[in-house]
């Protein structure tokens, strides 16, 4: 039987409790996907843009599916308490795939956006309650045509977070959303999250991917982000989770004129993660800058495919990836920067820079710009080095040991990622939590780690 | 005994042999100038004494205050009190000064079974030295020698020398590319940091230095070994008549 067969077997048992639970904007979608992902199958090494990564073979281990979406005795509020001071922000979870409102706090962040114009929440409410607003653009962005994956997501998927920042509105702090997988078996979480900033609107966004427990889960999430006129949206993307976790992370953003689009990505701690971020640039004058930082040691999998599509001119990708990995760890950073014929004055630069500590890790990396427009500057490039032997040695000539003096050059590499995040506090935060990460620490108890100790 | 003892030191980089059989010995409280042609093993013999893994001691000895100096890691050399003021400053690109000097001092410092310094007790130190060597203010704020002048630089390495106050402090051509006042601010900085405990080797081409540092005890090297030692005045003999008549000497010319 092949790898996808059970899934499809499940559906078709599965189908119509799903869509009962479920409602029409999410519903509509469903049987489209399964019909593409029974025709097409999961992506292997074979496909363009999997070549490092086969989604085929993660699929194939069975893992349990929630799909009556009972909700786990697990209240993280409780259980991630100390991280709420950390970092001001509006706080919510998203527990396996399960948005989290069982917790008066949850409803009360609720209502304190609500007071802004903001509808926040759960993407399975928010489709009962808001079903236009939903339909508008739910699938709209996320394409499953050159990745299966995301079908697998549309059929399947029920909830999820949902933001919707109306025109010239501003939240007044970041939304912080922290997925968490939690359960006593290994299992499987596929959560759906819709981001929509109006004309004019501003979000600060946290998304922090953790586990508790170590037990073998795989999470397919796929966000859909659409961005309006002269909107602006930061969104930081933190992955702190166990060795035993495959992480699928799909991101599409839909940028229209004039708008800025700031996404960071930092892979701490992982097991085998594939992220792939989509980015249409639809009007002029949007700006985008990527960028993303992942390190790596054990054998752990870090596979980050971005693409880019200059719709229009006049538009700026500014894109930098930086990976350190220690180990048997592998890396993969797979760009494509796409200017499209007519899009003139196009500014489009892509870096990758990596270093491999380790003779038995793995780098690679495939940067490219494809342009079909004469009138625009753009560059692209890689490099794949070790860390600096006559920096290491200046260090240890003054007594800095040796670990040490590593340490602070693989902490002063990934600087310049950390130092984009426009969020002080984060950023403080950030600079601690790859410190400790080099240092072998764990990452216990800052916003947005494992289990809380106090 | 002598703080630092050298005996028949032969060290290769790659296959190719540059020090030939150095002999050296330095006592507490002496500074000793090492002169020589370009390309003869100066900088050589201070990587070797500091232990950079580029190059290889192939035979001979070195005792550093009564320790075996060759199987030391190069931090713990520095922990025992070596220094060297290289010849070519490395820049470190996102570790700023300050981290890394409290990083070097407080190592230091647990090594000798010190408490590390608290933040003003650091602060206070580091005002001190800086204004030694007139080190600008926000030097101390930026990475590592990243986009520091030549001057800066050389300021820079006599800044650390005094934050780390080491037993033996090797100079490596400290004075190439320094004007006369930087000259004048380096030499004040060593001169300052000079007491009957400690000794320092000053490896340069030229007079200038030495007439601000006046060295007990002058040395050529050539090729690979020391050729000549002798009083101060030999300094003035090689400003005069350049290295020929060495070179002469040891039949090359
Ligand atoms: N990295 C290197 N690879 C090969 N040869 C080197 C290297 N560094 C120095 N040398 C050679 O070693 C010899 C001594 O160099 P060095 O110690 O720098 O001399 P000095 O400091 O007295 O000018 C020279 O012949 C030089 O060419
Ligand atoms: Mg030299």
């Amino acid at each position: 039987m092949s790898v996808e067969q059970p899934y499809i077997d499940i559906y078709n048992q599965m189908a119509d409790k799903v869509k009962a639970q479920s409602s029409a904007p999410l519903n509509a979608l469903r049987d489209d996907a399964i019909n593409a992902l029974a025709e097409r199958g999961f992506p292997t090494k074979k496909w363009e843009d999997f070549q490092r990564s086969d989604m085929r073979e993660r699929y194939a281990t069975n893992y349990g599916m929630n799909l009556t979406q009972f909700n786990i005795d697990f209240n993280p509020y409780k259980t991630f308490k100390c991280d709420i001071q950390a970092i001001k922000s509006h706080l919510f979870f998203v527990v396996n795939d399960v948005f989290y409102s069982n917790d008066q706090k949850a409803l009360d962040e609720i209502a304190a956006l609500q007071k802004q114009g903001i509808v926040a929440g759960s993407l399975r409410q928010v489709a009962k309650t808001h079903p236009e607003l939903v339909a508008k653009y739910y699938g709209k962005a996320a394409k499953w045509d050159v990745d299966t994956t995301v079908a697998f997501n549309t059929a399947f998927a029920q909830d999820g977070f949902f933001i919707y920042v109306p025109k010239q509105v501003q939240t007044d702090f970041p939304i912080q959303i922290i997925n968490v997988m939690n359960g006593d078996l290994d299992m499987m979480a596929t959560s759906r999250n819709l981001v929509v900033v109006e004309e004019g609107a501003k979000l600060q966004l946290l998304v922090c991917g953790h586990t508790s427990k170590k037990y073998n889960y795989l999470c397919n999430r796929v966000t859909e982000v659409f961005v309006g006129q002269y909107g602006t949206l930061e969104m930081y993307k933190l992955e702190d989770t166990e060795a035993s976790m495959t992480n699928i992370g799909s991101l599409f953003i839909e940028q229209q004129a004039d708008s800025n689009v700031m996404v960071n990505e930092i892979t701490l701690k992982n097991g085998f993660t594939r992220n792939n971020i989509n980015v249409e640039l639809l009007g002029e004058h949007a700006e985008l800058n990527l960028c993303g930082m992942a390190i790596g040691d054990g054998d752990k999998h870090i596979d980050n495919h971005t693409f880019v599509n200059h719709a229009v001119g006049h538009c700026k990708t500014n894109e930098l990836y930086k990976y350190i990995l220690n180990e048997e760890s592998v890396g993969s950073f797979d760009g494509k920067i796409l200017v499209n014929k007519g899009s003139q004055k196009t500014e489009a630069y892509q870096s990758n820079r990596n270093i491999v500590v380790t003779p038995t890790a793995k780098m690679y990396t495939k940067p490219h710009l494809e342009i079909y427009a004469d009138d625009v500057k753009c560059s692209h490039g890689a490099t794949v080095g070790q860390l600096d032997k006559e920096a290491l040695f200046y260090m240890q000539s003054r007594g800095i040991p040796e670990a040490e003096a590593r340490m602070l050059l693989m902490v002063a590499f990934a600087n310049d990622v950390i130092e984009n995040i426009k969020i002080e506090a984060l950023r403080t935060r950030m600079h601690m939590l790859v410190e400790r990460r080099f240092r072998g620490e764990t990452l216990v108890c800052n916003s947005c780690t494992d289990h809380c100790t106090k | 005994m002598g703080l630092l003892e050298i005996k028949n030191l032969h060290a290769n980089i790659g296959d190719k042999e540059i020090l030939k059989g150095v002999n050296l010995t330095i006592n507490p409280g002496e500074v000793h100038a090492i002169m020589g042609p370009n390309g003869s093993g100066k900088s050589t013999l201070s990587a070797v004494l500091t232990g950079n893994p580029t190059y290889t001691v192939t035979e001979g000895s070195v005792m550093f205050n009564g320790k075996n100096l060759l199987e030391m890691a190069p931090e713990d050399r520095a922990r025992e009190g070596m220094f060297l003021s290289f010849q070519y400053p490395v820049e470190i690109p996102g570790v700023s000064m300050v981290n890394f000097i409290r990083t070097a001092v407080n190592e230091k410092r647990k090594y000798q079974g010190q408490p590390a310094l608290s933040a003003t007790e650091f602060l206070k130190m580091m005002r001190e030295r800086k204004d030694l060597v007139e080190l600008d203010n926000k030097l101390a704020n930026r990475s590592v020698n990243e986009g520091f002048s030549g001057g800066e630089k050389k300021r820079n390495e006599i800044f650390q020398m005094a934050m780390l106050e080491p037993k033996l402090s090797i100079l490596d051509e400290t004075d190439s590319g320094l004007d006369i006042d930087a000259l004048r601010i380096v030499a004040k900085g060593v001169n300052h940091l000079r007491n009957s405990e400690n000794a320092s080797i000053v490896i340069t081409h030229y007079q200038r230095l030495l007439d601000y540092i006046v060295p007990d005890v002058v040395h050529v090297l050539y090729k690979g070994r020391i050729v000549k030692t002798e009083g101060r005045e030999l300094v003035a003999e090689l400003e005069e008549k350049g290295y020929d008549w060495i070179k002469r000497e040891q039949g090359d010319l």
